[in-house]
């Protein structure tokens, strides 16, 4: 256990975070915003991974190769929310049945199982090579938190406008916004288009900074972008009221599970291949978290004999 | 202004719990007919209301607003016809939205919705001057989430929400009997006012007989997804309470002496 090797992986840790930081702002638009936890991101992660490789390899502009991988992720959350709302099928059943397509699409996309590019022979944005010994503005840190802002600054704007006020209530009460002539239907397609979009953009990054797109990189995304959102809320909650911020808390929290997984692999206790269970177990007590707070520890002012009259 | 025309809805149909919600049900509303709708459980007034509003589609007949043919409109396009308010204080808000962010949802009820700012500076100077006229303080709370306010407050704000866009027609489906009494009281006296002062065409479903003598000039009873009972004008200014339960166990006693002469 030498403090060094944790304090070398850090930076790298910080870096993932925050690319991941994009996919969990987008699974936060669909789990806390529109109310549904959107099984799609599983396979629109390596969606937007596959284009923007396959792009960057036939010689496009990384900006181009990522622009294609959100077109593609929103064209899966299309898909998902047309499952849902035009053919009635339920938003987590819609998810899965995008996300198990997508697997048979990746593979098309890419060709095989996994496509590798070389930093040094392709221009792109993020890599875990930049990590060190490159000019600041390459580093992939400060290329990130530079795209968050860009991310978060659009959506604070979208969220505030009609439309996006129409998805917000959607997902908070959709009788009433019906009420109100809100197209509840058209709300939830858009929001499944918005956050796949951004969880597309993710798998790009991904690909760029790792060096390579995989079949199974996706695998799970949806776990950790609700650890994201989790650790997010309950460690920034009483700060972080404004919605910018709260989407801040949430790459926050990207970051900090992945300088956890970190520790944890440092202190040697946990090898690689537990880690899906292990975070699974960890996403699984937040999840529970509030369930029990309320079962167990509730503050009632109603004394039993009360309740049962009442 | 509102007509429905023979409209029939079955609940469940061809299992056990198939139920004949609105039988050949037929109804016309003059513009600015405030009725009171009646009638015990099960008898089809929140399926009439639903039925006008569009959560599902009736299995025949017609909806006509104001000439407008709306009986295949989804509910989201009707609700530019619409104002509703709910049963349970929690339907009618968004519990995580603020008090302001409510207003300009409703406020832009039956327009076509952009990427425009979702509330501008000058609407917040209007709700705050409306919201003074529930007389709650609520007009110092603008970005209050609802979700913060009393089950009273909450109606009383769906109620201005419902209201905002002057609607051809407002549906209240019970909408005080969740309250208790002196904050019932208080949101049916702002109802009267509201539709008072905008002469709106309402729909009023009450458990309360005295409530529904007092309000409105026009008073429906319903039993088994018909109206029984129709009273209106000078004579509805006569009713009481007494009146009215001799006159329902008049209509449902028949009623039963018809089930009986078929079952015998």
């Amino acid at each position: 256990m030498n403090i060094a090797h944790l304090l070398n992986a850090l930076p790298g840790a910080v870096a993932q975070g925050l690319i991941w930081g994009v996919a969990a702002i987008g699974i936060y638009i669909t789990y806390r915003i529109l109310d549904v936890a959107d099984l799609t991101v599983d396979g629109s992660l390596c969606t937007g991974g596959a284009v923007c490789i396959i792009m960057l390899l036939s010689g496009q502009n990384v900006f181009v190769a990522m622009l294609a991988a959100v077109l593609a992720g929103m064209l899966a959350g299309l898909a998902t929310g047309l499952f849902h709302t035009f053919m009635g099928i339920p938003p987590i059943l819609s998810g899965i049945l995008t996300q198990l397509s997508l697997y048979s699409v990746n593979l098309k996309i890419m060709g095989k199982a996994n496509q590798a590019v070389n930093v040094d022979k392709y221009d792109l944005l993020v890599s875990l090579r930049y990590i060190r010994g490159v000019s600041f503005y390459k580093n992939p840190i400060f290329v990130m938190i530079i795209a968050i802002i860009l991310i978060t600054v659009i959506l604070y704007w979208f969220f505030g406008t009609e439309i996006g006020c129409g998805l917000r209530a959607t997902g908070c009460n959709a009788n009433m916004s019906r009420a109100q002539g809100i197209n509840t239907n058209f709300a939830k397609v858009l929001g499944l288009i918005i956050s796949n979009g951004l969880v597309a953009l993710s798998g790009a990054l991904l690909t760029q900074y790792q060096g390579f797109a995989d079949i199974n990189m996706g695998r799970g995304a949806i776990v950790i972008g609700l650890a994201a959102v989790i650790i997010g809320e309950a460690l920034f909650k009483r700060i972080f009221h404004n919605f910018g911020f709260k989407l801040i808390g949430v790459v926050l929290g990207s970051i900090l599970y992945y300088i956890i997984l970190q520790l944890v692999l440092w202190t040697g206790l946990v090898d690689t291949d537990s880690l899906k269970l292990l975070s699974a177990l960890v996403v699984a007590i937040f999840l529970a978290i509030p369930y029990w707070k309320g079962k167990y520890f509730k503050k009632s002012v109603v004394k039993k004999g009360e309740r049962a009259n009442a | 202004m509102l007509e429905i025309k023979n409209v029939t809805k079955v609940f469940n149909p061809g299992t056990v719990n198939e139920k004949l919600a609105l039988d050949n049900f037929s109804l016309t509303l003059e513009d600015g007919d405030f009725v009171t709708v009646i009638g015990g459980n099960g008898a089809g007034k929140s399926t009439m209301m639903n039925a006008i509003a569009g959560v599902w589609p009736v299995d025949s007949g017609q909806i006509i607003i104001d000439g407008v043919n709306i009986t295949k409109l989804p509910e989201h396009r009707r609700a530019k016809f619409l104002g509703r308010v709910f049963q349970d204080p929690m339907t009618g808000t968004a519990a995580t939205m603020g008090i302001e962010e409510n207003l300009a949802l409703a406020k832009r009820r039956g327009r076509r919705r952009f990427l425009r700012q979702g509330i501008s500076k000058k609407e917040r100077e209007e709700y705050k001057e409306l919201l003074k006229i529930l007389e709650l303080g609520l007009e110092t709370r603008l970005t209050t989430k609802v979700g913060l306010l009393s089950g009273g407050q909450r109606q009383a704000l769906t109620l201005l929400m419902a209201t905002l866009q002057k609607p051809k027609l407002l549906l209240l489906d019970e909408h005080t009997a969740a309250l208790d009494p002196k904050t019932a009281a208080k949101v049916l006296d702002t109802t009267e006012y509201i539709v008072n002062k905008d002469r709106l065409t309402t729909l009023m479903i009450t458990h309360n007989m005295k409530d529904a003598i007092t309000h409105g000039n026009r008073l429906i009873m319903l039993m088994d997804g018909k109206i029984i009972l129709d009273i209106r004008g000078e004579e509805k200014k006569k009713l009481t309470v007494e009146d009215l339960l001799h006159k329902f166990e008049e209509a449902s006693g028949e009623e039963f002496a018809n089930d009986k002469a078929i079952l015998g």
